[in-house]
């Protein structure tokens, strides 16, 4: 039988780690990736790290875009990649946007993060990094 | 490493959201799994929770799982969203409703989209329940899409369904039609703190009276006011479910239901597999080559529809 294995949609999680209550970003975020063909669970506002890696590991997602404005990035990333580690996740692609000091983006990129967007990427850009980005085993046949 | 229905039969998470991703996305080795799964599933009460969109049902869901936690159920949730029929994407937003509950081991949340299917659920629903259910989650609550008159799927699939109404919806001739109001299990009036809430669940309990056929079933359906913002009636709604749940196995209901399911479940295989037989078979140019003809009264839909069982070796209607 041929099956079309990359025919099936990405599943997106986009989170918002952190107390900032702003979302029109990852919202905007969302439906671009929604009109691209994807399925986004949006988590709404102010995850704790916990929750996100949960709702990661439950709805299987190919990857983790994450919003913060609140600048506290270089405290939650790095609990939400220790939590991944702790729950053998290692075929998410993670990557995150918003306001992130470009002095921090080395040490993001280093955690195992591999996309910063600050402000005015373009949703293409967006789109296109999840699509090029994904491990391609996630979109095959594996158990 | 152990094969995947092991670990999910140990209660594996990451086990049982794998196998959920196979079973949406139709992997060739989802069946040999799900028949696999299928000898230790039977065991979950399965809850249908529909109603239009807006009703509330992420919310009640959300209050309804925090009384069951206080019972010590380990419950799964498949909350449906809608995919577009443009883009194929989906956004699935019941989890910001649930949030109070991520964290919670003992609950397994699975966000579905709709995937093109029709009548409130996705395909693969049916399937998502069996793996819960061997994973040990009892009960399983299904969300569906916000739902209009018509899509009843859900009674196809739940044990005992919950139609949700929010006051100020309609008049009363909306509850007299067919179709949704006719699948409840129980009534739930949610957001009874709003104005309205006493109107509708009177006039839902009329439209119970008018039924014929009420006297001859055990099942009285009641009509349940909750309020999430107050805390309200989402004790007495539990209490109501499990009664449901015990009048089933008492009245020898749940056997019938399930062969009902099953039964439909069977006949949706089989016309699965013609589907795909004739998507196979049928290339897109041979498709646009006959409708063509159809289009100018060369031939008709009968006749084409006829010779093309025929290729894929189903015998001709006739």
């Amino acid at each position: 039988m041929v099956e079309n294995q990359t025919a099936r949609p990405i599943r997106v999680l986009v989170a918002k780690p952190g107390l900032d209550g702003h979302d029109r970003g990852a919202k905007i975020i969302a439906r671009a990736l929604r009109d691209a063909g994807m399925e986004v669970i949006y988590t709404g506002i102010r995850q704790t790290p916990e929750m996100i890696v949960e709702a990661a590991i439950q709805e299987d997602v190919d990857a983790i875009l994450m919003s913060i404005l609140s600048g506290a990035h270089m405290a939650l990333f790095p609990k939400i990649i220790e939590l991944l580690k702790q729950n053998e996740v290692d075929d998410i692609l993670i990557a995150a946007g918003g306001i992130l000091p470009d002095e921090d983006i080395p040490a993001i990129k280093q955690m195992g993060i591999q996309g910063c967007f600050g402000p005015g990427t373009s949703t293409e850009e967006i789109i296109s990094f999840v699509r090029n980005n994904i491990q391609g085993e996630r979109l095959s046949v594996e158990a | 490493m152990k094969n995947i229905v092991e670990r999910l039969l140990q209660g594996d998470r990451r086990a049982l959201a794998r196998m959920v991703t196979l079973i949406e996305n139709e992997l060739p080795q989802a069946h040999a799994f799900l028949a696999e799964l299928h000898q230790h599933s039977g065991q979950a009460q399965i809850i249908g929770v529909t109603g239009s969109p807006g009703a509330g049902k992420s919310t009640l869901v959300t209050r309804m799982v925090r009384e069951l936690r206080k019972q010590d159920h380990k419950v799964g949730i498949i909350a449906v969203d809608p995919t577009s029929p443009f883009s194929g994407g989906a956004i699935l937003g019941d989890r910001i409703r649930m949030m109070e509950l991520a964290g919670d081991p003992n609950v397994f949340i699975r966000s579905m989209a709709s995937r093109g299917h029709l009548g409130g659920l996705s395909t693969a629903t049916r399937d998502v329940v069996r793996a819960m259910d061997a994973a040990g989650y009892n009960p399983i609550i299904i969300e569906t899409v916000g739902t209009g008159q018509a899509e009843v799927e859900i009674m196809r699939t739940a044990q005992t369904v919950l139609v949700t109404m929010a006051p100020g919806m309609g008049d009363d001739i909306q509850a007299i039609k067919a179709g949704i109001l006719e699948i409840a299990d129980i009534f739930v009036v949610s957001k009874a703190d709003k104005p309205g809430a006493d109107q509708t669940a009177a006039e839902l309990t009329m439209l119970l009276s008018l039924d014929p056929n009420r006297r001859q079933s055990a099942w009285r359906i009641p009509v349940i006011k909750t309020s999430s913002l107050k805390e309200q009636g989402i004790s007495e709604l539990i209490t109501a479910m499990h009664k449901h749940y015990a009048y089933l196995k008492e009245s020898g209901q749940i056997t019938r239901r399930a062969q009902r399911q099953l039964h439909s479940e069977i006949q949706n295989l089989i016309m699965q597999a013609v589907a795909k037989k004739l998507q196979a078979q049928i290339d897109p140019e041979e498709w646009d080559a006959l409708i063509a003809e159809v289009t100018d009264r060369k031939r008709d839909p009968y006749s084409v529809a006829d010779s093309l069982q025929t290729r894929i070796g189903l015998n001709s209607s006739l």
